[in-house]
């Protein structure tokens, strides 16, 4: 089994990030100290459920929070070495689309209505690149053929509201490795579709980032498409990271209750299963996560220390890492 | 079947005309649902996926009377749903309820959650004052909200106790059958266990049937004993769960099912990728409404010409495809 840790110089390193909302109702601490790490070419999954902070990590990675939300002190993004928040608002952007590309759940909303798919895509090409018009526009038009649209030159002069869901989030994706970035964060690119275009996306995908060699940050709910997709993962609740590991792993043998919650808690198409186990109660609000462990009102195995202290990412072994005080006495597991 | 069913939908044909284009001008009939039959028993479920346009938010619609049918017929407990008079009809829609995807599409945002529940109790005149009070305490217990929830408004309750609230809504009026419309679909996967084994128990408790409607192949797994597969307003396959899950007959019920990504990297199936998007409903394709994705090798003139109709490959399991065979 590989080590989860790459083995080249990592690509993205984010260490203590943390993202602070002000509100009516105090702060929200919707990303709390996560460090995470994305290797040259690698495909890493980031799983959670809404409101877990994946995706305001993704957009502290680019810089794109806004206020009334801010990125804390002593948080550090850095992309091959360099500190994506130390830089101004010129070189961020210079970043942002040329070395990472982001693209989301909603793909019309990411689309101008008024502009022709090739327009746009040519239009982002210009921003980095010092090319002509002709040459922009003959790009995109290659670049939509590579996502496989057919008849690309036509299609190239089609508004976004005249395209299916599929096509759309295709135009999104070509637009998204136009410049070819070396690092894609991808989050929820198929939330929205139907599972058979689902399917043909992630395809797409897959060959896409063999033929260009990026690297994929894939930010899902879905544990089908992580298994299926990613080598390596981290799983998020409430702002933090609670468990990394390889994909295999995570799935043989989840560390933290919640990860092994998630598991036993999807209904499944290749088991029927009679029952399904529910996680108790819901996930709390950024505005007052719970003291000592944040899944502990959630957690079957929770004992006083769990309610107190809050665990840091613990070994266990194979670089698996839980934030789970059950890894230092996983005996408290048996006596439940 | 010994017993009547309680539900019997019969050649259901929904067409209707939506406007289009700058001003909405132009006018095309969308053909949402084209001649579809199925029937529920008491105490049965059974589950409808399909993708996002295949008809069966309309197909749910028209069993409902909430949109008009072209051609076919509905029968509820025998009634003829199409037939009854404006008290019979108010009569029929207490014994016949709904739950949305979208609980806020249920729920008023002005009204507490007690009120939501009370209001079909009052309106079929089933308790008043404090009994109708005590009524939606029970309910609302029985559904799974903390006490003290009746008071409160929607927005103060997360997705998974909207959802909850919009049951409970449903119960209100004691129904024997519910149709679920993708109930789950907004939930996240933690919350949406929960609701899922709620449906279950009160099934199990109440003794409803249910139209399951969804997306996800593997909830419907997990609620139906009994699945019809819809596409382009069509009936494609209908069979037993296992049969169907084990061995999917029509291709296209194939595709979706080996579209599914599976929960384990140790997996790794063979996938049949389609093609393309689903045609519009408002020109399907001549012949098989598939046939311009179907993956199958042997398709052939006849496909392309000649729409299949359902029959029986194997004990109650009918397919509409030319080509299967057992």
């Amino acid at each position: 089994m590989s080590a989860p840790a790459p083995a080249r110089a990592p690509l993205l390193e984010v260490r203590d990030l943390a993202v602070n909302f002000m509100g009516f109702d105090g702060v929200a601490r919707a990303v709390d100290g996560v460090d995470l790490v994305v290797g040259e070419g690698e495909t890493v999954g980031l799983v959670g459920e809404s409101g877990c902070g994946k995706s305001v990590t993704a957009l502290a990675v680019l810089r794109l929070i806004e206020p009334p939300g801010h990125i804390a002190h002593g948080s550090s993004v850095r992309l091959e070495g360099r500190d994506l928040l130390a830089l101004g608002g010129k070189e961020i952007r210079a970043v942002r689309g040329n070395h990472v590309a982001l693209v989301f759940q909603e793909p019309l909303s990411a689309l101008n209505p008024v502009l022709k798919v090739g327009d746009q895509i040519a239009e982002t090409i210009r921003a980095h690149e010092a090319v002509t018009r002709s040459t922009a526009h003959w790009r995109a038009v290659e670049m939509l053929a590579a996502v496989g649209i057919p008849d690309a030159e036509r299609r190239a002069a089609a508004y976004p509201h005249q395209l299916s869901g599929g096509t759309r989030q295709r135009v999104l994706l070509a637009m998204a490795l136009a410049c070819r970035p070396k690092l894609l964060l991808a989050d929820e690119p198929t939330t929205a579709l139907d599972v058979t275009i689902q399917a043909e996306i992630l395809e797409l995908l897959d060959d896409l980032q063999k033929k260009l060699g990026m690297a994929v940050l894939l930010i899902t709910h879905n544990l089908g498409i992580v298994a299926e997709r990613t080598r390596r993962v981290y799983v998020m609740y409430a702002g933090q990271i609670v468990e990394e590991a390889t994909t295999e792993r995570l799935f043989a043998r989840p560390a933290h209750p919640y990860t092994e919650g998630l598991l036993a808690a999807i209904p499944r198409l290749d088991v029927r299963r009679e029952r399904l186990q529910a996680i108790p109660g819901q996930v709390p609000p950024a505005t007052a996560w719970p003291p000592g462990c944040r899944f502990h009102p959630r957690c079957p195995y929770a004992w006083d220390k769990c309610r107190s202290e809050m665990p840091p990412l613990l070994p266990v072994g194979e670089g698996q890492r839980a934030r789970c005080w059950l890894v230092n006495e996983p005996q408290r597991k048996g006596m439940k | 079947m010994n017993h009547p069913p309680l539900l019997d939908v019969r050649d259901l044909v929904t067409h209707f005309v939506r406007r289009v284009g700058l001003l909405g001008r132009r006018r095309e009939v969308v053909q949402a649902v084209n001649g579809v039959s199925f029937a529920i028993a008491a105490r049965e479920t059974l589950g409808l996926v399909g993708e996002s346009g295949c008809g069966k938010t309309t197909l749910a619609r028209t069993i409902l009377r909430l949109a008009d049918r072209t051609s076919g017929e509905v029968r509820f407990d025998g009634q003829d749903v199409f037939a009854l008079e404006p008290a019979a009809l108010r009569r029929l829609r207490r014994r016949m309820q709904i739950v949305f995807q979208d609980p806020d599409g249920s729920l008023n945002p002005r009204l507490s959650i007690g009120r939501a529940v009370r209001e079909g109790i009052e309106v079929h005149q089933l308790a008043a004052g404090a009994d109708a009070d005590a009524r939606v305490e029970a309910l609302l217990a029985e559904v799974g909200l903390p006490a003290g929830s009746a008071a409160r408004y929607p927005h103060e309750f997360s997705g998974g106790q909207r959802q909850r609230a919009g049951i409970a809504r449903a119960l209100a009026v004691e129904p024997e059958f519910i149709v679920c419309d993708e109930p789950v679909s907004a939930l996240d996967v933690s919350v949406q266990a929960q609701v899922l084994n709620l449906l279950v128990d009160l099934q199990a408790r109440r003794g409803l049937s249910y139209l399951f409607i969804s997306h996800d192949l593997a909830v419907i797994r997990h609620v139906a004993p009994r699945v019809a597969v819809m596409y382009l307003g069509r009936i494609v396959e209908h069979g037993p769960s296992d049969a169907i899950y084990e061995r999917a007959l029509h291709p296209y019920t194939q595709a979706l099912l080996t579209a599914v990504p599976v929960p384990d990297p140790k997996t790794r199936r063979a996938r049949v990728v389609l093609a393309g998007d689903p045609p519009s409903a408002v020109h399907p394709p001549a012949g098989c409404p598939f046939h311009p994705r179907c993956q199958h090798p042997g398709k052939n003139e006849t496909c392309r010409a000649v729409r299949p109709e359902l029959r029986e490959l194997a004990p109650a399991h009918q397919v509409a495809c030319h080509l299967a065979d057992r």
